[in-house]
Formats: C-alpha cells, sequence, structure tokens
C-alpha cells in the first residue's frame, strides 16, 4: 500500500523534495505540501482506493505522512470489510 | 452563583463601565485623529483585563472566553478601535494560553503579562503573502549562543508602537517550507519597528496600522514550538473571526440604536402618526437580527468544542464554520450601518450629531479585508470539495 501511496503524492503533493527521499514518518507538510495540495491528494487517494474519508479524518494530521495516511487507509478498509 | 459566574459579572460589569466612560466619550477623537485609544486601554489595564483570559494559577483573572466575546461586543458598542485592540490582545493571549505546551518560559510570560498588564500586537500578515497567514517569507535565523533573529516586512501591524510585546509568525528555520511555521513573543527592548508608510485609513483608525520593518533579536525559548498550523487551525484562526465578529455587531448594534434614536425624536415630534422612517428601522431591525444569529450561534459553536478535544477545530467541516462566520459576519455588519444611515438620513451622514453613523460604518467596511473575503472564499472552495457533512 505504502508505495501505492507514495505514487499518488508524487502526482499530487507537490513537494519541493522526491517523495521516495523521504521516510514513511516524515512531515509532508514540512516536505512543502500546501493545504490546498492536500485537498487535491485526498481527492486522489479518495479515488484510487474506492473509499470516503469521514470529515473526521479530514484533518492535517491523517494526512502529515506516508505512514499517517497507510494508517488511515488500513483503517477506513478495516470498518469497510 | 459560582465563583466563576460572579467573576464573569464583575468582569462584565467594569467593561460595560470602561465602554461608557473611557471608550465612548474618546470614540470621535481617536477616529477623527488616527490616535491609539489610550485612555480605554488604560482603563483596560486598571481593571487588569488584559489578563482575563490567563488562568488564575498563573496570576490572570480566569474569565470564561464567553464573557471576553461578550465584552468585545459591549467596547464594540461605543468604540470600535478600542474593541478591535482589545479583541486582537486577547487573539495572541488565548494563543499563548491554548498552545504553550508546558514551557517554563511562556508560563512565566503569562505570569509577566498578568502582573504587569502587558499589551500584546500581533505581526501575521507579511508583504508578498498578504493575508495568507499560513505562509511566511522571513524566518527565524539562528544568531549563536541560544538566540536567533528575524527581519519582517509587515504590511499592517496595529498599535505596533503601543504594545509591549509582539507576536510574530516565521518560517522555522531558513532553510524551511513557506508552510513550516512557527510563532515568536518578543519584548520592547528585543526588536524594533521601523514604520514604512503613514496610518491614514478609511475606517479603524485607532488601531493604528502602519506598515513597518520588524527586526529583533530573541533567546530561542521565546519560540512557541507547537507547529503554527496548528495553532492556527485550533485557535488563532476561529478566536480571531468570533472575537471580531462580535465586535463587528456591536458597531453595528450601536449604528442601530442610533437610527432607532432617531426614529423615537421624529416621532415625539408628530405624535399619533408613524414617521415614514419607522418602516425602514422596522427593516433594519431583521437585517440586524440575521447578524445576531450568526456571531450568537458562532460563538456557541466555538464554546461547544470540549477543551480536551479541540483537534476538532481542525477539521475541515469545522474550519469551514468559522470561515463562513467570518465572510457573513463581515459583510452584513456594513449592510446593517449603511441601512442605519439611510434611516437618519443628513443627520446621520454629518459627523457630529447625536444620530452620526458615519464612524460605524467605515469601521465595518474594514471587516472584508481584515484578511480578504476572496481568500477565504478561496480556501473554502477547495475544503468543499472533500469535506462531507458541511
Ligand atoms: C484594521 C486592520 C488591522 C490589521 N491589523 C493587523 C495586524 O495587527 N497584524 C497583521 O499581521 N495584520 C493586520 N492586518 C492585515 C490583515 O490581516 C490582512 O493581512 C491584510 O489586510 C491583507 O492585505 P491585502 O489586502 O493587501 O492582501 P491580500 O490578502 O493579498 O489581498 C489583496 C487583494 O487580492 C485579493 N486576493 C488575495 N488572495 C486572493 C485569492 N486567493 N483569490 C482571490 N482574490 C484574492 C483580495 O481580495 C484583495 O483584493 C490588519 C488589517 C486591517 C484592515
Amino acid at each position: 500500500m505504502s508505495s501505492e501511496i507514495r505514487k499518488i503524492i508524487a502526482e499530487h503533493a507537490h513537494l519541493s523534495v522526491d517523495v521516495d527521499s523521504l521516510a514513511d514518518d516524515a512531515n509532508l507538510y514540512q516536505a512543502g505540501m500546501t493545504s490546498h495540495a492536500s485537498v487535491n491528494l485526498m481527492l486522489a487517494l479518495e479515488d484510487a482506493f474506492d473509499i470516503e474519508f469521514p470529515d473526521s479524518m479530514l484533518t492535517r494530521s491523517v494526512f502529515e505522512s506516508v505512514a499517517a495516511i497507510e494508517a488511515a487507509l488500513t483503517q477506513l478498509q478495516a470498518a469497510a470489510a | 452563583m459560582s465563583v466563576a459566574v460572579e467573576a464573569d459579572q464583575a468582569f462584565l460589569d467594569a467593561i460595560r463601565r470602561i465602554a461608557d466612560e473611557a471608550a465612548a466619550p474618546n470614540a470621535d477623537s481617536v477616529d477623527r485623529e488616527a490616535r491609539f485609544p489610550v485612555e480605554a486601554v488604560d482603563a483596560l489595564r486598571a481593571e487588569r483585563a488584559l489578563s482575563a483570559l490567563i488562568p488564575t494559577e498563573l496570576g490572570g483573572g480566569g474569565i470564561s472566553f464567553e464573557a471576553v466575546a461578550q465584552a468585545c461586543f459591549e467596547l464594540g458598542r461605543r468604540c470600535g478601535a478600542s474593541a478591535m485592540v482589545f479583541a486582537m490582545h486577547q487573539i495572541q493571549v488565548a494563543t499563548i494560553v491554548r498552545h504553550l505546551d508546558g514551557s517554563d518560559w511562556f508560563e512565566g510570560y503569562l505570569r509577566s503579562v498578568a502582573d504587569e498588564q502587558r499589551l500584546i500586537a500581533s505581526v501575521t500578515s507579511e508583504v508578498g503573502t498578504g493575508g495568507d497567514m499560513a505562509r511566511s517569507i522571513a524566518a527565524v535565523e539562528p544568531n549563536g549562543d541560544g538566540l536567533g533573529r528575524f527581519e519582517k516586512q509587515a504590511p499592517t501591524v496595529s498599535y505596533g508602537h503601543h504594545a509591549d510585546d509582539l507576536l510574530t509568525t516565521l518560517r522555522r528555520s531558513p532553510d524551511a517550507e513557506p508552510g513550516d511555521q512557527v510563532c515568536v513573543l518578543t519584548s520592547r527592548d528585543q526588536h524594533a519597528l521601523e514604520p514604512t508608510g503613514t496610518w491614514d485609513p478609511l475606517g479603524m483608525r485607532g488601531t493604528c496600522s502602519p506598515g513597518n520593518v520588524v527586526r529583533a533579536e530573541f533567546p530561542l525559548e521565546q519560540v512557541l514550538s507547537a507547529p503554527f498550523a496548528q495553532q492556527m487551525n485550533e485557535s488563532m484562526v476561529p478566536i480571531s473571526h468570533v472575537l471580531w465578529s462580535q465586535l463587528w455587531l456591536g458597531i453595528a448594534t450601536d449604528a442601530f440604536d442610533r437610527a432607532r434614536a432617531f426614529v423615537r425624536a421624529a416621532a415625539k415630534r408628530t405624535p399619533g402618526e408613524t414617521p415614514p422612517s419607522a418602516i425602514r428601522l422596522s427593516e433594519l431591525m431583521s437585517e440586524l437580527s440575521l447578524l445576531r444569529a450568526e456571531v450568537a450561534t458562532g460563538l456557541r459553536d466555538f464554546c461547544d468544542v470540549p477543551e480536551d478535544d479541540r483537534a476538532r477545530l481542525s477539521e475541515m467541516k469545522t474550519i469551514l464554520r468559522f470561515n463562513n462566520l467570518k465572510i457573513a459576519a463581515s459583510e452584513q455588519a456594513p449592510r446593517v450601518c449603511q441601512k442605519a444611515m439611510a434611516v437618519c438620513g443628513i443627520v446621520g451622514f454629518k459627523n457630529d450629531t447625536p444620530f452620526s453613523v458615519g464612524r460605524h460604518l467605515r469601521d465595518t467596511m474594514s471587516a472584508c479585508l481584515m484578511v480578504a473575503n476572496e481568500r477565504i472564499h478561496k480556501t473554502d472552495a477547495t475544503l468543499l470539495l472533500i469535506a462531507k457533512d458541511v
């Protein structure tokens, strides 16, 4: 899942560095992701994983790193299963 | 009555007295001369109102947020500029109280705000990013020996030259991204303000808000370490929108009261006949009631978020909620003032009658650019793409 997330980040987050140079827990906002870009990332994740983030998950911290995004997706997929 | 409720009531009694006795009599000269409302601020200091939101353990008043919001409304009814200075100071205090994260330095600092009734101004906007608080250009630069320094081009610094301290947003370090920000508190002996222009605006003249180059050198413990994005979403932005909207409502309410006094005077001159302006007053009241409703629900929605669940304030639906409070109140307040002027006619337009509402109209016209509504709409438009149950 992590590699798929990284691919979507590379396309949508507009980082100032290569996402593959970042650790799973590196902060994406500190790597240059703006709030605007983060919304595009969320939309792309919803599309790619066929899920919907509920309002309670639509906060900055849920999308702040590859690991945080993976945890959120895992939680949503477990709830759906 | 509980101790807390009594403290709130005593605080609000003092605020109403200050509004009537110190703010109101000077409101016209503050406006005409674009001078700092020194009488009202001195009176607020004497009542220890500048530390109202600081917990009693740190020497503050321990006053509730609702009571401070009500105080903004009461001051706004008498002098918009005094209310804005009070509100902006309380926004800085609340942000520090809510995000000091156990910092010894900031706890000591809050004690000194309470002891010395220190006044805090804010330097968030910047030449080059405008009202986009979420990005900075200037950065904290390490200066050796645990010191940092910065130089920031600030387009608007309200009462900067009258404040004891400044709260400034900056990039965390010289190589940090524009959105990777922190807040730094500096005192008068650590910073210098070099004015880059004058302050002769249309309204809110008493806030004394010219542009400045701000330069400072300070110990690094004066950096509030939590990421500014969190402070902004959980405190600074929603609290600004709630307190500003209260004072804009206060100004609009006084404009309505003046229009009502005008209609009553007209009715007395023609007993038995309803003056034509009475219908317009009734229309005005329905406009005011829309503003009241939004401002009151905005405050309640903010207070409904429990202290231990502040993260909820950074959910997109909540950000949208408080952005909409700002947009609605900033558009409705000047509308009410303009309609009040239409009720009063020429005596409302003139600056020297008991029914003058020119200052009210001009002061509330600043609301839509105090962080441009277009900018907020653009943010909201993006959030609406993903938020669900708004
Ligand atoms: C009375 C008063 C007191 C103030 N006090 C302080 C203070 O103490 N400290 C402080 O830091 N700041 C203060 N400000 C500044 C304020 O908070 C804003 O930052 C500032 O007014 C923004 O400046 P601007 O309008 O030139 O810039 P911008 O926000 O850049 O706006 C310029 C123009 O561009 C438009 N625009 C901008 N972005 C967009 C967008 N994304 N989409 C569409 N249109 C857009 C706007 O509508 C506007 O017409 C104060 C402002 C006022 C009115």
